[in-house]
């Protein structure tokens, strides 16, 4: 029996949150943080331990301790990554709500801690049930960050939050009871090889999809996400937008493409759709957003999009680029709603005409707030780039129609970044208020400079990070191979005419020679 | 059958008839100061109880042990021992926090727990019966002390109105049953469990098929089903609190117990006659109890819909007609009582600095920030009643929809947890008021010992700790649900 890393992994914030409590505020600060700290050491221990090539899942453990389902865990590289994201931005949500959380600061660390078990919980769930009890258990420590430490219309925004996701995630239980009636075992890995009837494999797709496409979130069902996002605070916003919409990607990757390959295949087109639009429109509703916040939010669905497409192209490009972007835009994204928080913290608004000029009296603000700008346009040289392109390289096997659309998203993408770039950052200073702010504090310095680390390193040295998924993402390839699509522009070669063009048949040939 | 061994099956009802009669003289001759004390030892003589059913639960479960006391009037099998103890505890566990209510609006006398004492004997019998006259018997026991309980307050206009309309209409639903028992008798000859289910195996003909209709008809008025359940927010929201947390928790057991019984023992043979009228009250109360409680102000109305809804749930395991439904029938009534003592809890707790209860949204805003203990509490017991993982409530829905799902019901399993969502709405308006709005009322400070223990037991059992009860819960309810499948 090796040592129970994750089983600590997931006692460490557990015992942080029930500690913070009963603690008073400067305390409960500190212990949440030393909490996700110590976590990110784990982290980095799993890392470092993780045998790449080594076999598909490592550090299992299995214990019997429950009716019907098993306390499993487990993780394969794509797991490992997501986790590495997690614990990454925890301590930097912390940091970021050191100064904004002034009310109910141990209920607040203990939410997040809570928060922090949890996402770890999904990655490394190796039991169907155990899976789905993390996934869902995730909404309640959400409910209450939005709903007690948000904005004005929180209220809203949380109810909306919960009641959607949760009408999402019941159909997939039904799916998952079915599954295990007919497979007899709820071992994740086991189920993983299990051939399901193509017609069944329909209506569990259909269940599967209703959560994740809810999770990521898809157009049409994308509109919880503004309203959570704006209405969260910062940190909030950062986990949301970080790690909780990579459940609806993970959970494609782990659950829908390799248990139902047939009806993804049959679907792949309501994917391509609903990605197409959600690239195209979202981008343009970002465009005319005043509040950064929201701006953001709608960002985040068109990157979503591109997730999507990239793993319903059924292939290792597609699916490595998927990976790719889900890491990148967990971490620009969560820097973008970070540099929000900064300027927030100092003028509590999030309009965007409220400020102007940054880059005169927040120079290095202005660095940090452009890096992850470029990034999240997907610059050469950041994370986003890397992802995006494989992604789209990957999808452009397939269908050289989505290619084009979803690469005139990437086009707008520009265009809304720049835009409200150019409006906070540069131009004159148009508000007093705004040109006196200080410039970025050590602490908000700690936050944002492993960020933008971890972006460049992404972006020019991206092999760290897909070596680890390398074999899962080809055993994941090789089993949704049977049922890939083909490609929409494919120039078939046919077989070759048996003479040339300007032949003319032998008897007219004999004739003419006479 | 010996007598000895009769007695013996029967002891906890015996024991605790007995007792009820001799509490009964002496409340009679002490008067209305002895009501503190007869509380006491009412609640031990429950306890009592519940471990002697215990102990026969564990002989019945064994096998072979004979279970059948009366000439099969009676069985003490592992089903009936099972529910017994869940039954008692829940009793017992309502009067712990019963007097100091009543120390507060007055009127505490000892007949309380002495009408508590044979409501309970009522209950017992009612998930023993095997012999529709006993189970009559049981039915009225406990509905007869139930009316008088809901009008205990006499000075209040509401409690009167409560009793009054609790007795009137389950006087109809009571009669509605014994239609029911007439025509079952007139048709097959019988009123024992296993004549009946051998006469129907025979022949079952139309006029049979009424008196089935008509027993489950009443049956689902005693469980409070959609449409059968109009009289529940009146009289949960009329009755002392106490009374409502009562009748909330086991009765309920009881009642499902004894649905469960009727359905799959005499009735069993006929599963497709009865089905679909399960389904359609499963799937009904499951809408109407979450839509009907989204706009009400009052927490014990609201609470009144709440069980409303969870009958729904409990109905679907017996939907399913499988020994697998039926146990995730029982282990969902035992985390729903686990649940609904907690949540009725916390409410005797919530009161104002002169000791008024307070039972309205309005009263319980920002609790979170006065009494954070409880509103912690209260946030687990919504969270787990909405069936949100990890709390053990969701353990309760997986189980039956589970049921459903292996019984090829996938369609009413769907429907049924779509439907849930709805109940979800509610359930998070406790948490908004209590965590997200402003303070608007003082509250007392402290609560009393014994309420602070029974709250910690039933958040224990439905916090995340609950799931290590999963494993044997599972058995104990899987042995139960064998106690038809033996006799079929």
């Amino acid at each position: 029996m090796e040592f129970p890393i994750l089983s600590l992994m997931l006692a460490i914030p557990l015992a942080g949150a029930i500690a913070c409590l009963f603690l008073g505020a400067q305390a409960a600060r500190m212990t949440a943080l030393l909490a996700t700290l110590v976590n990110l050491a784990l982290g980095i221990l799993l890392w470092v331990n993780f045998e790449i090539g080594g076999p598909q899942w490592q550090f299992v453990e299995r214990a019997e301790i429950f009716a019907v389902f098993s306390y499993a865990l487990g993780i394969d590289g794509i797991a490992l990554m997501l986790i590495m994201l997690s614990v990454f931005l925890m301590p930097i949500c912390i940091l970021a709500s050191w100064d904004a959380i002034t009310k109910r600061v141990g209920e607040y660390m203990s939410a997040f801690l809570l928060m922090e078990v949890l996402m770890i919980g999904v990655f490394a769930a190796q039991d169907l049930y155990l899976f789905y009890i993390f996934f869902e258990a995730g909404l309640i420590p959400m409910y209450l960050i939005i709903g007690v430490w948000g904005g004005d219309n929180r209220i809203y925004a949380s109810y909306k939050f919960f009641l959607y996701t949760l009408l999402g995630s019941v159909l997939m239980l039904i799916a998952m009871m079915w599954m295990v009636n007919q497979a007899g075992t709820t071992d994740i890995p086991t189920l993983l090889n299990y051939d399901f009837d193509p017609s069944a494999q329909t209506w569990l797709w259909l269940a599967f999809f209703a959560s994740f496409a809810v999770k990521m979130p898809m157009w049409p069902v994308h509109t919880w996400l503004p309203d959570a996002h704006v209405q969260a605070p910062t940190a909030g916003s950062v986990i949301l937008a970080g790690v909780l919409l990579k459940l609806g990607g993970y959970g494609f990757i782990r659950f829908s493409l390799p248990m139902f390959p047939e009806a993804s295949e049959q679907f792949a087109w309501l994917v391509y759709i609903l990605s197409m639009v959600a690239v195209i429109y979202t981008s343009l509703v970002a465009l005319v957003q005043n509040d950064m916040k929201k701006l953001i939010a709608y960002s985040s669905v068109a990157h979503m999009a591109i997730v999507t497409v990239g793993l319903f192209a059924f292939n290792v490009q597609g699916i490595e680029g998927a990976m790719m972007v889900m890491l990148g835009h967990g971490l620009v994204s969560g820097a973008l709603f970070l540099c929000v928080g900064v300027i927030y913290d100092r003028l509590h608004t999030r309009e965007i005409a409220r400020y102007g000029g940054l880059s005169i009296n927040m120079p290095k603000y202005a660095l940090f707030f452009l890096l992850f700008t470029m990034a999240s346009i997907g610059l050469p040289g950041t994370s986003n780039f890397i992802g995006e392109f494989l992604a789209l390289a990957g999808i452009y096997k397939v269908s050289t129609l989505v290619t084009l659309v979803c690469t005139t998203g990437i086009i707008l993408g520009a265009a809304y970044m720049l835009y409200l770039y150019r409006r906070v950052a540069f131009g004159e200073q148009k508000n007093a208020d705004a040109a006196a702010m200080p410039d970025l504090n050590a602490r908000e310095w700690a936050m944002l400079a492993p960020i933008a680390a971890a972006v460049l390193w992404m972006g020019v040295y991206p092999e760290s990070f897909l070596a680890p998924m390398r074999q899962d993402i080809a055993a994941l390839e090789a089993r949704i191979a049977r049922a890939a699509p083909d490609f929409d522009a494919d120039n078939v070669i046919g077989t070759p005419r048996e003479h040339n063009a300007n032949y003319v048949a032998a008897a007219h040939g004999e004739e003419g020679a006479h | 059958m010996s007598y000895a061994s009769s007695l013996y099956l029967t002891g906890a009802e015996v024991g605790l008839s007995l007792f009820g009669l001799v509490l009964l003289l002496v409340s009679a001759w002490s008067g209305p100061r002895s009501g503190r004390l007869l509380t006491v030892v009412t609640v031990a003589a429950l306890v009592a109880a519940a471990v002697f059913s215990a102990h026969l639960f564990g002989r019945a479960s064994g096998g072979d042990a004979v279970v059948r006391a009366f000439g099969d009037l009676y069985r003490a099998d592992a089903f009936g021992s099972f529910a017994k103890v869940l039954i008692y505890l829940a009793t017992a566990a309502v009067l712990v926090v019963t007097p100091r209510f009543f120390a507060q609006v007055g009127g505490y006398r000892g007949e309380y727990p002495v009408l508590m004492l044979f409501n309970a004997v009522g209950m017992g019998m009612m998930v023993s019966a095997s012999d529709l006259m006993t189970l009559y018997i049981g039915l009225e026991m406990s509905s007869l002390s139930s009316y008088i309980l809901a009008s205990f307050l006499r000075q209040d206009d509401r409690s009167a109105e409560a009793g009054l309309k609790y007795f009137v209409l389950g006087a109809l639903a009571s009669g509605i049953i014994l239609y029911g028992v007439s025509l079952v008798y007139g048709f097959t000859g019988t009123t024992n469990y296993e004549g009946i289910r051998a006469a129907f195996d025979t022949n079952f003909s139309t006029g049979a098929l009424f008196g089935v209709v008509f027993v489950l008809a009443g049956l689902a008025f005693k469980v409070s089903a959609v449409p059968f359940h109009m009289w529940t927010p009146d009289v949960y929201e009329g009755a002392p609190t106490p009374v409502t947390a009562f009748f909330a928790s086991a009765p309920k057991v009881a009642a499902m117990g004894m649905l469960l019984r009727m359905a799959m023992d005499p009735f069993a043979g006929e599963v497709d006659s009865w089905r679909q009228i399960v389904i359609f009250a499963a799937l009904a109360s499951i809408v109407v109890g979450a839509l009907g409680a989204i706009s009400q102000q009052n927490l014990k109305r609201l609470l009144a819909y709440s069980s409303i809804n969870n009958v729904g749930f409990i109905l679907i395991g017996l939907a399913a007609a499988t020994p697998a439904g039926v146990a995730g029938a029982l282990t969902y009534l035992t985390i729903y009582v686990a649940m609904v003592v907690g949540s009725f809890t916390a409410l005797l707790m919530l009161r104002d600095p002169t000791g008024n209860n307070l039972e309205t949204f309005a009263d319980i805003s920002g609790l979170s920030t006065r009494r954070p203990a409880l509103a912690w509490s209260l946030l687990a017991v919504m969270f787990s009643l909405a069936g949100i993982p990890p709390l053990f409530g969701f353990w309760g829905k997986f189980v039956v929809f589970q049921a459903a799902v292996q019984a090829d019901l996938v369609a009413l399993a769907a429907i049924g947890i779509a439907a849930s969502v709805i109940g979800a709405f509610y359930y998070l308006k406790f948490i908004k008021v209590m965590f997200f709005d402003e303070p608007m009322r003082e509250v007392e400070a402290s609560s009393p010992m014994g309420h602070w223990a029974v709250l910690a037991i039933c958040v224990a059992i439905i916090s995340p700790l609950g799931y290590l009860l999963t494993i044997p819960l599972g058995e104990w309810t899987a042995q139960a649900a064998a106690s038809f499948v033996a006799a079929m």
